[in-house]
């Protein structure tokens, strides 16, 4: 299995997965629509002899090369790095994901064409639309279907998304409308339509700032429109925030019988507050500095908005994902890639028999460190690393005070069956005593050692003999 | 002796399971969008990676002859159109690979993992690259030294990424292979992966230079504003040229492709497949070779049939791609299916075995304190055993505590407060039923 035992497997999809949503909405979904109306008040500016205020919309056509470069680089590739990533980290549930949803990616893709086709017209042929009127409102009509179906991408995709949080149903519905009629579905469009609009004003607000002179006309006026549109955002973003935070706890009760009151998940709810009052906050003074004081403003000033906005958005994705555990695909597969269903398997021969890649297929007195080891990488790896980012040392220690003491084997391996109950976030513990034995023995090893797991990658691999094709056809003979 | 026993342990082939999941959609109808959009795919990359190098080629002899300069500009601009493309004509191979040999392309990404998950920064290096060279023209136009660097930077970048795709489209072949491979490199040097490569470097070629041909013909395009002393047949010319002799250049490739190729997946239907493609080229090169011979008035006549045949070959040779890779995997891929139904088997009497257990356990009548025993092992033991401390106290602290006090026990369950330094803070049951509550305390409370 691939493994990053610094940086830690989950942060790599994180990192782009979070890059690739504030891109995506704060340039794309939000931002075209912002550069559309931009581009028309261009129009309405200029005198009855003149096309376009040229000045206003060379402006606008700069803050558009921004975002069309980040986005057709940055925001594409982070976009094919999510699939890269999730195959490398969690191969099984990206997988069967794609095997019911691929036609509801196929849709997404075919919008997803259309988008990319229409931001190539769109910026391309900005240039050459200043040329007559009637070129022009085409071109700020190409625009607006830009900005309906960059839209429409995110509608389908939170769809998408949407489904992975709606348990039971991926046994009895597998069907995209699934996706749709969620509870959570209404509350998260309500919530990220109106946000990708806040963020998109204020990444426009800070590119116009970059891009005029200070105190020039251009800049009162060119700001003045961003404080407007931002004021105008703010509160429908406060009101969607305010509904998909409801809304979660519901979400989250019908995953977890037990979540509400778990102290992990009430911490990041409690602190989603704050981000919510900063990113939306933060946006509001400088929609107010911009509309009244408009001379004031300067480019750093837009900084913190900017970054508590980025915050903001990305702490709502965070907490999205914490309702999903213990399962990566609701009350179907485990965060560790294990069906639910293959457990009692599991519980009865240990997880190693039945395992493809592992050096040892059962725990003797001898190989503890070594079965241990496999065991960590097939149940445990996938969210943490022997000595990086939650590694499992760290969460030990914090369990039993924080002292940095010396592991008890004996109290970690008696407390592995049941975590799952003490720890509903986690899943239960997938294989025999033995096993979670063998576990807390390699996990004490790396206390005292420091050792690191290498993944995949980097030491190849071994095979089960259970799993060599000789052992199968001697087995179905 | 011990070492040649890890070896011979090391290669054994691994037969995972598969996903116990049907594919969406009848296997045909998924390889072939798998093999069509691939080939749209990958002809919009041929045209960024050929265009990026022939821009490079071209402003290099640009610095001598201006005239080149311009050409560089132009095709320049294609490429930041081409590559994006490029990318979103990605998505669609990429989940069908990924449906239809799920197990082998992860297993093979896994393995590569590093280099694989680096295609993403590189790309979008190489990428944002192309548009600064692209934007940088005007304002670099006395640092040309500079400026082509900047290109330079990025066709590096863009012929080493057909190293990390073509690794692991090979890797995945080769299941006998993966105990073997530690890392990219390692899986780089198996037979193929070469001769592929510049297979792959030699189309792009040949198809920039019919791009060239057609872009620099178009009816639209104001040739004669943009050089001053190019011709449209000049150029035309050129493509041509630059298509030919890449195709002859093929001729030379292929047979090394074909003759690298392990045996495994070898069969007549692929050689059929590869001969009749090779042999459809044919003519279209000789109506290239008679379009460059003849002049300006004859350059355009056969550019369409060039086109039909060559799109043709090129079908032929992407299936013929599959069909190795169907050949390579059948057996292994039957293999995998008889893991699966194995396991789907073992499954299927755990369950049996595990729902008898269950239904002996629960024909016995239990007093409170048994219930109570039952909802302590669910909700309790991973953090309290009854006469040492794990995570929280022991139960006999417990006892000793709550003697006399069942409601004190109940209500600490239900919202715990801390009060130990050595402990962290009790989580709450607040989900526990009344009933359930009244069982363990009982339970806890005839601890001694």
């Amino acid at each position: 299995m691939f493994h990053l035992d610094w940086l830690n497997n989950r942060m790599l999809i994180a990192i782009i997965a979070i890059l690739h949503v504030i891109i995506n909405h704060g340039l794309a979904v939000g931002f075209m629509p912002f550069v559309t109306w931009l581009e028309q008040r261009g129009v309405s500016r200029s005198g009855q002899d003149q096309i376009t205020d040229l000045e206003w919309d060379n402006m606008v056509y700069k803050i558009m090369k921004v975002a069309f470069i980040i986005t057709t680089t940055i925001g594409a590739m982070t976009g094919v790095g999510i699939w890269f990533s999730v195959a490398l980290v969690s191969p099984a549930s990206i997988g069967s994901l794609i095997r019911v949803f691929y036609w509801a990616w196929f849709i997404e893709w075919l919008v997803f064409v259309t988008e990319v086709v229409l931001i190539m017209i769109y910026f391309l042929t900005w240039k050459n639309s200043n040329s007559s009127l009637k070129a022009k409102i085409r071109h700020i009509n190409f625009g607006w279907y830009l900005s309906i179906f960059s839209w429409i991408t995110m509608a389908i995709i939170v769809s998408i998304l949407g489904f992975m949080m709606d348990p039971g149903n991926w046994e009895t519905n597998k069907s995209l409308l699934n996706g749709f009629t969620n509870p959570i579905y209404l509350p998260q469009l309500l919530f990220r339509t109106p946000t990708a609009m806040l963020v998109a004003g204020i990444f426009g607000m800070l590119l116009i700032t970059l891009f005029t002179k200070a105190g020039s006309n251009l800049r009162l006026n060119a700001v003045k429109y961003a404080s407007k549109w931002l004021l105008l955002w703010a509160p429908i973003s406060l009101i969607g925030a305010y509904i998909y935070y409801n809304a979660m706890p519901e979400a989250m009760t019908a995953n977890m019988s037990t979540a509400v009151g778990t102290i992990a998940f009430s911490q990041y709810y409690d602190l989603l507050k704050y981000f919510v009052a900063g990113g939306v906050g933060f946006t509001l003074i400088v929609g107010i500095i911009g509309v009244y004081k408009t001379k004031v403003l300067k480019p750093y000033m837009v900084i913190i908005p900017v970054i508590t906005a980025i915050a903001y958005l990305g702490f709502f994705e965070r907490v999205r994902e914490f309702i999903r555990k213990p399962y990566v695909i609701g009350q179907y597969m485990y965060s560790n890639l294990l069906l639910e269903d293959d457990y009692v398997v599991y519980k009865q021969d240990g997880i190693l028999k039945h395992a493809t890649y592992t050096s040892v297929n059962e725990v003797t007195e001898d190989n503890k460190i070594e079965a241990g080891k496999n065991v960590f990488t097939i149940a445990c790896s996938r969210c943490h690393t022997a000595q990086g980012v939650n590694s499992i040392l760290d969460v030990f220690d914090r369990m039993y005070g924080s002292t940095g003491k010396p592991l008890d084997v004996a109290s970690m391996a008696a407390y592995m069956p049941n975590m799952h109950t003490a720890r509903n976030f986690m899943p239960e513990f997938p294989g025999n005593e033995k096993e979670a034995e063998a576990l807390a023995t390699y996990i004490k090893y790396l206390q005292q050692t420091g050792d690191v797991l290498e993944g995949a990658q980097e030491e190849g691999i071994s095979v089960n003999p259970n799993n060599s094709p000789s052992a199968l056809i001697n087995k179905s003979k | 002796m011990f070492h040649s026993l890890f070896i011979a342990l090391q290669s054994v082939t691994p037969v995972p399971k598969d996903l116990p999941l049907p594919l969406p959609l009848p296997e045909w109808l998924l390889v072939t969008i798998l093999v069509i959009s691939f080939l749209v795919h990958i002809l919009f990359v041929n045209l960024m990676v050929g265009g990026s190098l022939l821009t490079l080629w071209s402003q290099i002899k640009g610095l001598k002859n201006k005239e080149y300069d311009i050409l560089a500009h132009e095709i320049a601009t294609t490429i930041t159109v081409n590559k994006s493309i490029a990318v979103v004509m990605g998505i669609a191979p990429l989940l069908s690979i990924n449906v239809l040999y799920t197990v082998y392309f992860y297993s093979a990404n896994a393995l590569t993992g590093l280099m694989w998950i680096a295609v993403v920064p590189l790309v979008t290096v190489a990428f944002l690259l192309t548009y600064l060279h692209k934007y940088t023209w005007k304002l670099l136009e006395n640092n040309k030294p500079v400026h082509i660097s900047i290109l330079a930077v990025a066709v590096i970048i863009f012929l080493f990424i057909p190293f990390i795709f073509l690794t692991n489209i090979n890797l995945m072949l080769f299941p006998e292979k993966w105990a073997l491979v530690k890392g990219f490199f390692s899986a780089m040097t198996l037979p193929n992966v070469f001769p592929r490569y510049f297979h792959f470097i030699f189309a792009s070629l040949s198809i920039t230079g019919l791009f060239l041909h057609w872009y620099m013909g178009r009816k639209n395009y104001p040739f004669e504003t943009i050089f001053p002393t190019f011709t449209r047949y000049e150029l035309k010319k050129k493509g041509y040229s630059l298509a030919l002799v890449a195709s002859v250049i093929q001729f030379l490739i292929g047979p090394l492709v074909l003759l690298t190729l392990p045996s495994k997946g070898l069969g007549w239907n692929l050689v059929a497949v590869i001969f009749t493609g090779a042999a459809i080229v044919l003519p279209a090169m000789w109506m290239m070779w008679k379009g460059i011979q003849g002049d300006e008035s004859t350059i355009d006549k056969d550019f369409k049939k060039v086109l039909i045949l060559m799109t043709i070959t090129v079908v032929f040779m992407g299936s013929g791609r599959q069909i190795y890779r169907s050949n390579a995997l059948e057996k292994h891929r039957e293999l995998v299916r008889l893991k699966t139904d194995e396991f789907q088997q073992i499954k299927k009497d755990a369950i049996a075995k595990s729902k008898e257990a269950k239904a002996q356990e629960s024909t016995a009548n239990l007093t409170e304190a048994q219930k109570g025993e039952n909802v302590f092992k669910q909700n309790c033991t991973a953090c309290h055993k009854p006469d040492v401390k794990l995570v929280g106290p022991p139960v006999i602290e417990m006892t000793s505590i709550y003697k006399d006090n069942k409601s004190g026990l109940q209500s600490w369950i239900k919202k715990p407060g801390k009060k130990r330094a050595d402990a962290p803070q009790m989580p709450g049951f607040p989900q526990l039923k009344q009933e359930e509550l009244d069982q363990v305390s009982e339970y806890i409370l005839t601890i001694k």
